[in-house]
């Protein structure tokens, strides 16, 4: 008696979420993964004719494809770098005795609260025609010009707006990180004369570790799986120069209507993502034992 | 010698911070700008304040639609998570046996499936409930909720583990003695204990569900259930020849972001942090 209640309690709390969850995430995974081995435009009436393991096989002479996991893979590194950099200096600056630095840490966070579909369309009209103007007045044309029709600036452009999203977010992570430092040791590192460099190199990296790993998984992951900043900064121009890997994927399936190669993209696309963050989180979590 | 360099210090960072935000300064500028006006110097100051683009704004974007829209989903779909999340993760800790642990594992992994793996399948996954089961969930705010509730459940579930595992059984066995079923005790005992984890979990989610674009995108097709994103995107889309409408149509949809930052600030950089350190 008292076995079956129990069952039923439990039941009654998991059985919704779980319910929800397998029809929203599992169900559709499964299926997408069926669908990656067939050929099909997305019309319900048209037959899905099973191509086994071709639309994979095409991936591999897919020009557009390829190049778009170039420019993923250069902007992920180019991002990464840079947001942390900059994140872990805006950190160390706000953790300081400074008086403004909660005032800093206010304004420096508050760009990632606006969506990424936002943030691009502020900076296309930034790099559009803020530019062109400034150039105009400045004389100054090799560095203000329309940034978004060239390709490599576009890239640079959505390194840059990427940036101006995460920094702030990334900064709030290595404030924990610092704050979470006994001050008794840092009083040790400087009475036995440690300096600027070394207590930072020394003293304090090693023991931020956790939040290296933690800012490098969410930048490496959020980078590489960009999208909205894609869509509302460039849409992927000029001539296909800045699509990324989530808008190439989109683009194969809604706009050219390729349900089943599209499909096939998409799961490579997840072997990749998952692959580059289990490594990452492994390597980076060897090291803070080693430390 | 040494207060004036800290003095220094503290200018400059002021400055650095203030031409961090000089992007939202530029829309704000431009938002009160005429044609003629903005084309002449994007970067100096508007020469007289009207409201008048914000007003064109508001009526072409529907804006007070799209904003009831993106109340609604966020709110309704922060308030199932938070529940059902809460519950299942309770039950799931406090019951250890094989099912639990698969399940939680099971939530946890699928976290690492990025959103373009699944949206095509899902997209006839529903349109199926649609044909099959005559429930619609396309096109249909309470359809993009349903959508939510599965995609915020794996984060809501895993933070609410880790807090329920650190707080003891003996307050919950109490109150079962005392007589309480196990929805009471929950709702009673357990439920306000985990306060903290509630706040962070609504602060990610309102980030995540209020910003959203894609899947809104894909689910939702009659202009009259536009949320916030989905009808700046259609209207900055129409309007990029005329900038000043543009900024104006931007800013409306910055400064509720920014009335609910300065308001919940606090709890917003906790429950961020905390988010990310678990």
């Amino acid at each position: 008696m008292n076995r079956k209640s129990d069952r039923a309690w439990y039941a009654l709390f998991v059985l919704p979420l779980i319910f929800v969850f397998t029809t929203v995430v599992i169900i559709p995974f499964l299926i997408g993964i069926g669908y990656s081995f067939v050929s099909w435009d997305g019309l319900p009436l048209n037959e899905k004719v099973f191509v086994g393991m071709n639309n994979y096989i095409r991936l591999f002479s897919d020009k557009r494809f390829l190049s778009s996991i170039t420019h993923t893979l250069l902007f992920t590194v180019l991002a990464v770098v840079i947001i942390n950099v900059l994140g872990l200096t805006f950190a160390l600056i706000v953790t300081s005795q400074l008086k403004t630095r909660n005032i800093a840490r206010t304004m420096l966070f508050m760009p990632y609260l606006i969506g990424g579909l936002i943030l691009g369309f502020i900076w296309r009209f930034i790099f559009t025609d803020v530019f062109k103007a400034v150039g105009e007045a400045t004389g100054w044309t090799k560095v203000f010009f329309s940034w978004l029709l060239n390709g490599d600036y576009a890239l640079i452009a959505l390194v840059i707006v990427m940036t101006w999203q995460m920094a702030g977010y990334i900064m709030i992570i290595y404030i924990t990180g610092i704050q979470a430092i006994p001050d008794d040791v840092v009083e040790a590192a400087k009475v036995d004369g440690a300096g600027f460099w070394p207590m930072l190199l020394r003293v304090k990296f090693p023991l931020i570790m956790p939040s290296f790993t933690i800012s490098l998984f969410m930048t490496l992951s959020n980078s590489f799986k960009i999208y909205d900043v894609n869509v509302s900064l460039t849409q992927g121009g000029p001539n296909n120069a800045t699509e990324m890997l989530a808008m190439n994927i989109y683009n194969e399936i809604f706009s050219l209507n390729n349900y089943g190669y599209g499909q096939a993209k998409a799961i490579v696309f997840f072997i990749a993502v998952a692959f580059i963050t289990l490594i990452q989180v492994s390597l980076t979590k060897k090291k803070e034992v080693v430390m | 010698m040494k207060k004036l360099g800290k003095v220094l210090i503290e200018i400059t960072l002021m400055i650095v911070c203030a031409a961090y935000l000089f992007p939202v300064y530029i829309v704000l500028a431009n938002s009160f700008k005429n044609r003629q006006e903005l084309y002449e110097n994007m970067l100096a100051l508007p020469e007289k304040l009207t409201l008048e683009y914000y007003l064109e704004a508001v009526e072409k974007m529907n804006f007070s639609r799209a904003f009831g829209n993106s109340l609604i989903v966020t709110i309704v779909s922060i308030g199932i998570i938070v529940i059902l999340g809460s519950m299942t993760a309770w039950m799931l800790v406090r019951t250890e046996n094989k099912l639990s642990k698969f399940l939680f594992m099971v939530l946890v992994a699928t976290m690492l499936i990025p959103f373009q793996t699944l949206m095509m399948p899902l997209m006839q996954v529903m349109s199926w409930s649609k044909t099959t089961l005559q429930v619609p969930m396309l096109d249909s705010l309470g359809g993009l909720i349903y959508m939510n509730v599965g995609f915020g459940a794996s984060m809501a579930v895993f933070l609410y583990h880790g807090f329920v595992k650190s707080i003891p059984v003996s307050l919950e066995e109490a109150a079962t003695i005392d007589g309480g079923n196990k929805l009471t005790v929950f709702f009673r005992i357990v439920f306000p204990m985990l306060k903290p984890t509630t706040v962070t979990v609504m602060i990610l989610d309102v980030i995540w569900i209020w910003n959203d674009y894609l899947l809104p995108s894909l689910v939702l097709s009659n202009k009259n259930l536009r949320t916030i994103p989905l009808s700046t995107a259609s209207f900055f889309g129409q309007f990029t020849i005329q900038w000043n409408l543009a900024m104006a149509g931007l800013m409306l949809t910055i400064i509720p972001v920014i009335i609910f930052y300065l308001a919940a600030q606090k709890y917003i950089i906790k429950g961020v942090a905390a988010g990310a350190v678990k």
